[in-house]
């Protein structure tokens, strides 16, 4: 008997996400990644004094669109201030909800059929960047911390779950079903590696059948890799722990994904008193019905529903083609999919060019015309293209983009015309005489036989079923 | 001194020319400003080139506005483009804002000249404008007595004679009570009537910035410009500017006034006499007056002591060496915030961040914060039921005429009393005008106080303008 037949891990998780706004939360800076430093800053994003916050409506309506999707309750709310020190807030302190979140409650279920409850989903602004050189990149023992203001009132919501998630996997499984729902709704464009998604996890150990065991949080998780791995090291460092005797410290702990450990941050008793009041700044957030019911008629089809539209074209679902609907729809390709299916490529095919070719490399992906995609597998469909070709053409149309039938012709794998077939067909019968005569006595194996001499000699250019074709007209 | 309305007037009919009036403006500051100390920075090439600017629109027969001409001083809590703004604190000693207040804004483009900028308590906290960092200023009237605060430079301006108009901010009685220490006009619109944006946060839920004037009809007039919903201030309210000018000899024939008692107990005995007077004139001109007694009142300084430093303390949080104003640096992060509040903020503001901070303490809040939140609601419902029975409430402004230089500055509960009438106000949001009424103890000016529900700024500057005309010096 393993541990982790007797112990069981207990996981809660705090998702926040940037809301993919045109400008900031409370100001009109533009919302952008990567730009040079400090270029995207005003009074208000720089708590300059005097100035004074204005709500952005635009990110009101994704943090409902958001609790739509979890199936929360949006409720009238307000804001607060989280006050503490830190150089990339420039007010020392955060606008955030408290005790009266825009999402209350709700649920999330996973493609595995189990279902997370949602505490809350409350919106919030984000803080500058802070880059320390030197001191191990911890502002403590820095010789000097750089700001960058950019972030600085980008609007988040974070996204509360319950303590219902029992394993790293199915940890792992919310995230990405939660980034799937995010990018759905148009709040995220679900970039973790830009940091557009960060995690914390709650993360506990208890023998099966026992009450919750002491927790800790888990900061700086910032892919699944990580939150999956932070996972596994906490519940088997609290297991040890408990099994050595000694009691797990409830505390604030920090991913180190180089060393892949776990290290305390702070203890609860050092924990912040953040002196939070209702934000006297902004007056209360009172969404009504009209308005929630607007942005309910206006949110698009979400990944649940996706799923369960491109399974009801499988006739007949394999494990593995229902694996790959999770996968298409979770990287958001059933688009891809769907338009392959309405040209007549068959369902098997188009599922295994998205959950494969297209998946190695989603984000070029996402810019690649449908059409492409449809006429590449069209292609392939209609024994223009050998299976080889077909996904050397999708890698090169991912790589450099262009039009489908203008890399067909640079590799060369246009097909040969039908007198050109006839012309090697008929070269082939010519040099194997005795294999001409077993299939034209009724051999239709041979009929493979010469296909393959005909795409050696044509170097794989001629379609095969034309070649058939010429073979039967010849018998 | 030329009030601003007709100083206006003459600019717009081209007979006298701004650049003038601000010359003049500008010399008596020359004459007074070292001894009294009122103008932290004084904008010379600014003021000019903006007088020279209004004269040319009328030459060329345009309208440079309402306030064409007229010399007007900030108080220095206010932002102006390029200009020192310190809000009277060595923290911000240096700065000069990238941006416009909303009020600078619209005072500019309605063709007044911004003289300068004008001392206050550090961070507006205080009533005596002995907390500035640059020194204290001194009352015109009597040069060894406060002006009150915090806005006292702006009141002494206007009572020097160096401008006809100023603005001032009032987050207790900021505007009010350094009004009547200096014999002026001053108005605490309703909130959220005036923009608070580019006004240097104190406390956010009562602040709120007006005008100081010569006179009732010079007040308005700046009231009328400064006024009216802006999208930058979310606690703005969604009307525009209030028709003031319109309605201010509408007089009080009819109008239910109440004298309170809890806003005149423990006031000396001159300042009792002119509310005293106040009430007969008022009566003269044809109003029903009344007493009565609304106890709650007696309730608004506690909860605004621990209201204001709670907001105060969370709001002057930025002032920590990162980003601008003063940096004293340290060996770490930590070291350099605490070196520079340390020696950036003085007493006053420490004392208030540190009670504002226990306040908001876990284990505190529902004691202090949550309790003074709960006085603030009674306070709003007994002013509702007052205002169910009267139009306007009558009281002193502050408890004694001007006091003495340093006579309070070393016992902060005997200054914060300087507030007492005045804060009720602001806890409910309300408007107030302080009315300099009759003379006190060493001839020192006393104000009256008329208090009405929000949006009832026409009907007080009415009635203002009834003790003005029996005061019979206009
Ligand atoms: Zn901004």
């Amino acid at each position: 008997m393993t541990d982790f037949d007797e112990w069981e891990t207990v996981v809660g998780l705090e998702v926040h996400t940037e809301l993919k706004t045109v400008t900031k939360m409370f100001c009109g800076c533009e919302n952008i990644f990567g730009a040079e430093a400090n270029t995207h800053v005003c009074p208000v994003c720089l708590g300059l004094p005097g100035s004074l916050p204005v709500l952005n409506v635009r990110a009101v309506e994704l943090a409902i669109a958001i609790g739509l999707a979890l199936n929360s309750t949006v409720s009238p709310s307000t804001f607060h201030r989280k006050n503490y020190f830190y150089p990339d807030m420039p007010k020392d302190y955060q606008i955030s909800q408290y005790d009266q979140p825009i999402n209350v409650g709700g649920y999330l279920d996973l493609p595995d059929g189990s279902r997370v409850t949602i505490e809350r989903a409350h919106l919030e602004e984000d803080t500058g960047k802070s880059t320390h050189l030197g001191g191990g990149g911890r502002i403590h023992g820095a010789d000097r911390s750089l700001v960058d203001y950019n972030r600085s009132g980008v609007p988040l919501v974070e996204i509360v779950s319950g303590p219902d998630m029992r394993s790293a996997a199915q940890a792992r499984s919310y995230v990405s079903e939660l980034r799937a729902i995010l990018v759905a709704v148009g709040a995220s464009d679900g970039r973790m590696e830009e940091g557009s998604l960060r995690i914390d996890a709650n993360v506990s150990v208890r023998r099966r059948g026992e009450s919750f065991g002491t927790r800790c949080e888990i900061k700086n998780l910032n892919s699944l890799r990580s939150l999956g791995r932070a996972i596994e090291y906490e519940a088997r460092r609290q297991i040890d722990l408990i099994k050595s005797g000694a009691r797990v410290r409830q505390e604030t702990r920090h991913w180190d994904e180089g060393l892949a450990v776990t290290a305390t941050m702070r203890s609860k008793e050092e924990a912040e008193d953040y002196r939070y009041f209702r934000e006297p700044d902004l007056v209360d957030l009172v969404p009504g019905d009209s308005w929630r019911d607007a942005v309910a008629g206006s949110l698009a089809p979400l990944p649940a529903q996706r799923r369960e539209t491109l399974a009801t074209r499988l006739s007949d679902p394999t494990a593995a083609q229902l694996d790959a609907v999770v996968v298409v729809v979770d990287l958001g390709f059933d688009g891809f999919v769907s338009a392959a299916l309405d040209a007549g490529v068959g369902v098997a095919l188009a599922l295994a060019r998205a959950a494969n070719e297209l998946a190695k490399d989603p984000d070029r992906a996402r810019k690649l015309a449908t059409s492409s995609f449809v006429s590449v597998l069209a292609l392939e469909e209609g024994g223009q293209l050998s299976s080889t070709q077909a996904k050397a053409v999708l890698a090169e149309l991912l790589e450099t983009g262009g039009d489908p039938a203008a890399i067909v012709r640079a590799k060369g794998f246009e097909q040969l015309s039908d007198d050109a077939v006839e012309e090697v067909v008929a070269a082939a019968i010519n040099d194997h005489p005795n294999e001409w005569a077993r299939y034209a006595a009724g051999d239709d194996k041979l009929a493979q036989f010469f296909v393959g001499e005909v795409m050696k000699r044509s170097r794989g250019r001629a379609n095969g079923k034309a070649v058939i074709a010429e073979l039967a007209s010849r018998r | 001194m030329t009030s601003a309305a007709a100083t206006a007037r003459a600019v717009r009919e081209g007979s006298v020319s701004a650049l003038s009036v601000v010359e003049e403006a500008l010399a008596r500051v020359g004459q007074r400003n070292d001894q009294l100390n009122v103008f932290l920075h004084v904008d010379r090439p600014g003021a000019l080139a903006a007088a020279r600017r209004v004269d040319e629109a009328v030459a060329r027969g345009e309208d440079p506005g309402p306030l064409a001409g007229v010399p007007l001083a900030l108080k220095d809590n206010l932002c102006q483009t390029g200009v020192p703004t310190t809000a009277g604190s060595k923290i911000l000693a240096q700065w000069r804002p990238p941006y416009s207040a909303t009020v600078v804004e619209r005072v500019v483009a309605a063709g007044a000249i911004v003289i300068g900028k004008t001392n206050l308590d550090e961070f507006a906290m205080g009533s005596s404008t002995e907390n500035s960092a640059f020194g204290p200023t001194r009352n015109p009237l009597d040069p060894t007595r406060v002006p009150g605060g915090s806005s006292g430079g702006s009141a002494a301006a206007v009572a020097a004679g160096m401008v006809p108009i100023s603005l001032g901010s009032d987050t207790g009685g900021s505007i009010r009570q350094p009004a009547a220490l200096c014999g002026v006009v001053g108005v605490k619109p309703t909130y959220g009537s005036v923009s608070r944006y580019g006004l240097i946060a104190f406390a956010s839920s009562l602040d709120q910035i007006g005008p100081l004037a010569t006179n009732v009809t010079d007040a308005a007039l700046l009231l009328e410009v400064i006024a009216g919903h802006d999208p930058r201030d979310s606690t703005s309210l969604p009307e525009g500017s209030p028709a003031l000018m319109a309605h201010l000899d509408d007089g009080v024939a009819g109008v239910r006034v109440a004298r309170v008692r809890e806003l005149i107990e423990g006031a000396d005995d001159d300042v009792v006499a002119a509310v005293d007077a106040a009430a007969a004139a008022l009566r003269d001109g044809g109003a029903i007056v009344d007493d009565v007694s609304i106890p709650e009142l007696r309730l608004g300084l506690s909860a605004y002591y621990l209201i204001a430093p709670a907001e105060a303390s969370s709001n002057l949080a930025r002032y920590d060496g990162v980003r601008y104003g003063l940096r004293v640096s340290g060996d770490d992060v930590g070291a350099m915030y605490e070196a520079t509040r340390s020696a950036g903020f003085g007493a006053e503001v420490k004392r208030r961040i540190m009670l504002g901070t226990y306040a908001l303490s876990a284990g505190y809040y529902d004691a202090y914060y949550g309790q003074a939140l709960k006085v603030r609601t009674e306070m709003i419902g007994a002013f509702r039921r007052a205002y169910a029975r009267a139009d306007v409430l009558l009281g002193a402004t502050a408890p004694s005429v001007a006091f003495a230089l340093g006579a309070r500055a070393q016992t902060p509960l005997a200054m914060y009393l300087s507030d007492v009438f005045t804060i009720p106000t602001n806890l409910a949001g309300d408007a107030a005008v302080s009315i300099p009424f009759g003379v006190g103890e060493g001839g020192m000016p006393v104000g009256v106080q008329l208090l009405g529900p929000g949006r009832s700024e026409a009907g007080l500057l009415a009635a203002g303008r009834v003790l003005e005309r029996a005061r019979g010096d206009s």
